[in-house]
């Protein structure tokens, strides 16, 4: 048997109107789109400002500006967490730490050999070099001022391969400057502020170094392989220029007349890991294994050339 | 919002974005890091509704592009879009549902890594869609997820738990 409902009112709070309750609701879905929509706006406005304005436009220098500001607090939040990053890598490092230590052993023997055979041709380069007077372009590391300076912010996501160092215009850093490790070359600064500088890495889409194997003396340009990680790729290698697998890669360096290669020659790069032809390439595909761990980098080293550099 | 509560949001939010930038970035697990800031982000949407999540991700994103020397707008864009839509859906479906905030990171985080590819072509800085998507966000959203609940955790304690406006009367219809 069905039962009978009439209407009625469950109130569960105080009584209110129903229209009452709606209009609220919906000014404020209202005021939501409208912050939304000018929230969006705003950002689309930013980002073709940005994006269209020179490295010295307003928004640059803003930004600029507000890094500046931001530094103090990235270098905190570095040196808080640096001590658990370090116990992190250390017990990361122990898994494989036996096997490195054997392998590093083997290498410090031949390179004890390496260094005898190197000083002797030092010497020999160095009385030859006098004897013809040769006239090289600027060398690495003697025609630069290294400024030192710790990595404050890491890549922003894995599109950009960008870091920014703590050291700008005020400590002598200048655009376009080659950036360094110990270990070989991280990349060049490509946007300066006064006390902050972005350097876009090897392993950025937009990068390329002019260079060369040491060992074939094979000519190409050093860029990023897509979607393969770390690794780089030696491009526009001769088919003829017999390039192998372990060869050095350094920074070539070249001159042509006033124009000189943003990057010194000498800068090691990395190690040839793969060679391959086919028929139908007119060059020799060159993969290479930089000698930057560019996912662990704390400190790089900016080199500025000492006509540019401040005096200290 | 009253105005502490909105303090203590931007104060969180500026907090976790230098993190972010300083630390997080560099946390590499199996190729993916995880992304605390648009975590934290997600659970102040929840907790705090669409308005916050907008307002938080744009600011968020101008400290975080700011700080990195990024496009100036381009994680704004992204943060505000992301904070608003966590935050209609804790409004709406998502209210009160314990996996709520698991289920907005895991989602939140396809979208994101989408939506930032699109950008990316669109402003001609176009990565390798297929490396991004298969080798970098499996592993980011893995790690998001592992730190959505005690993030959730310490947003709602840093900020107060839920205020949502209940339903004062039910009419029923005859």
């Amino acid at each position: 048997m069905p039962r009978l409902r009439s209407p009625k009112l469950a109130v569960l709070g105080s009584s209110t109107q129903r229209s009452a309750s709606y209009a609220p609701r919906t000014s404020s879905a209202l005021r939501r789109r409208i912050v939304l929509g000018a929230l969006v706006l705003a950002s689309l406005v930013l980002i073709t400002v940005y994006f269209r304005e020179s490295n010295g436009g307003a928004l640059h220098s803003i930004q600029g500006a507000g890094a500046t500001v931001l530094s103090p607090f990235q270098v905190g939040a570095e040196r808080v967490a640096h001590p658990f990053q370090d116990a992190y890598n250390w017990f990361r490092g122990l898994a494989n730490a036996k096997s490195q230590r054997d392998q590093l052993r083997l290498a410090n023997d031949r390179l004890r050999r390496q260094v005898i055979q190197y000083k002797s041709a030092q010497r020999e380069n160095f009385t030859l070099r006098r004897d013809l007077g040769y006239v090289s372009g600027p060398k690495f590391p003697s025609s630069y001022v290294p400024v030192t300076a710790a990595v404050i912010a890491k890549p922003p996501s894995p599109f950009e391969q960008k870091i920014i160092l703590g050291a700008g215009a005020a400590n002598g850093v200048r655009y376009a400057s080659p950036v360094v490790t110990s270990d070989g070359l991280v990349g060049r600064v490509t946007q300066v502020t006064r006390h902050t500088s972005q350097v876009t890495m090897l392993t950025d889409e937009n990068s390329a170094v002019s260079a060369v194997d040491l060992k074939t003396n094979a000519q190409g340009i050093v860029r990023h392989a897509q979607g393969a990680g770390g690794t780089l790729f030696l491009d526009r290698v001769a088919k003829q220029d017999r390039v192998q697998v372990g060869d050095p890669v350094i920074t070539s360096g070249w001159r042509t007349g006033t124009l000189t290669s943003l990057y010194p020659r000498g800068i090691p790069i990395g190690r040839v890991s793969s060679v391959s032809r086919s028929d139908t390439s007119l060059y020799t595909f060159v993969q290479v294994s930089p000698l930057v761990d560019f996912n662990a980098l704390d400190s790089a080293i900016v080199l500025v050339r000492k006509a540019q550099a401040p005096h200290r | 919002m009253t105005l502490p509560d909105a303090a203590k949001a931007a104060a969180l939010l500026f907090v976790v974005a230098i993190l972010q930038v300083s630390v997080f970035n560099s946390v590499t697990i199996f190729g993916g890091y995880p992304d605390v800031l648009l975590v934290t982000l997600i659970a102040l949407s929840l907790l705090r509704g669409s308005l916050v999540g907008a307002i938080g991700g744009f600011f968020a994103g101008l400290v975080y592009d700011t700080a990195t020397l990024g496009t100036l707008g381009f994680t704004s864009l992204l943060l505000l879009l992301a904070g608003y839509w966590t935050g209609r859906y804790g409004e709406t479906t998502g209210r009160d549902k314990t996996h709520a905030p698991l289920l907005a990171v895991a989602v939140i985080t396809v979208l994101y890594t989408i939506l930032s590819l699109v950008l990316r072509f669109l402003l001609g800085e176009g990565e390798s869609a297929r490396s991004v998507l298969l080798h970098a966000l499996p592993p980011e959203l893995l790690l998001n997820l592992l730190v959505t609940v005690p993030l959730y955790a310490f947003t709602r304690w840093f900020v107060g738990a839920r205020r949502v406006a209940r339903a004062q009367e039910v009419q029923l219809i005859e």
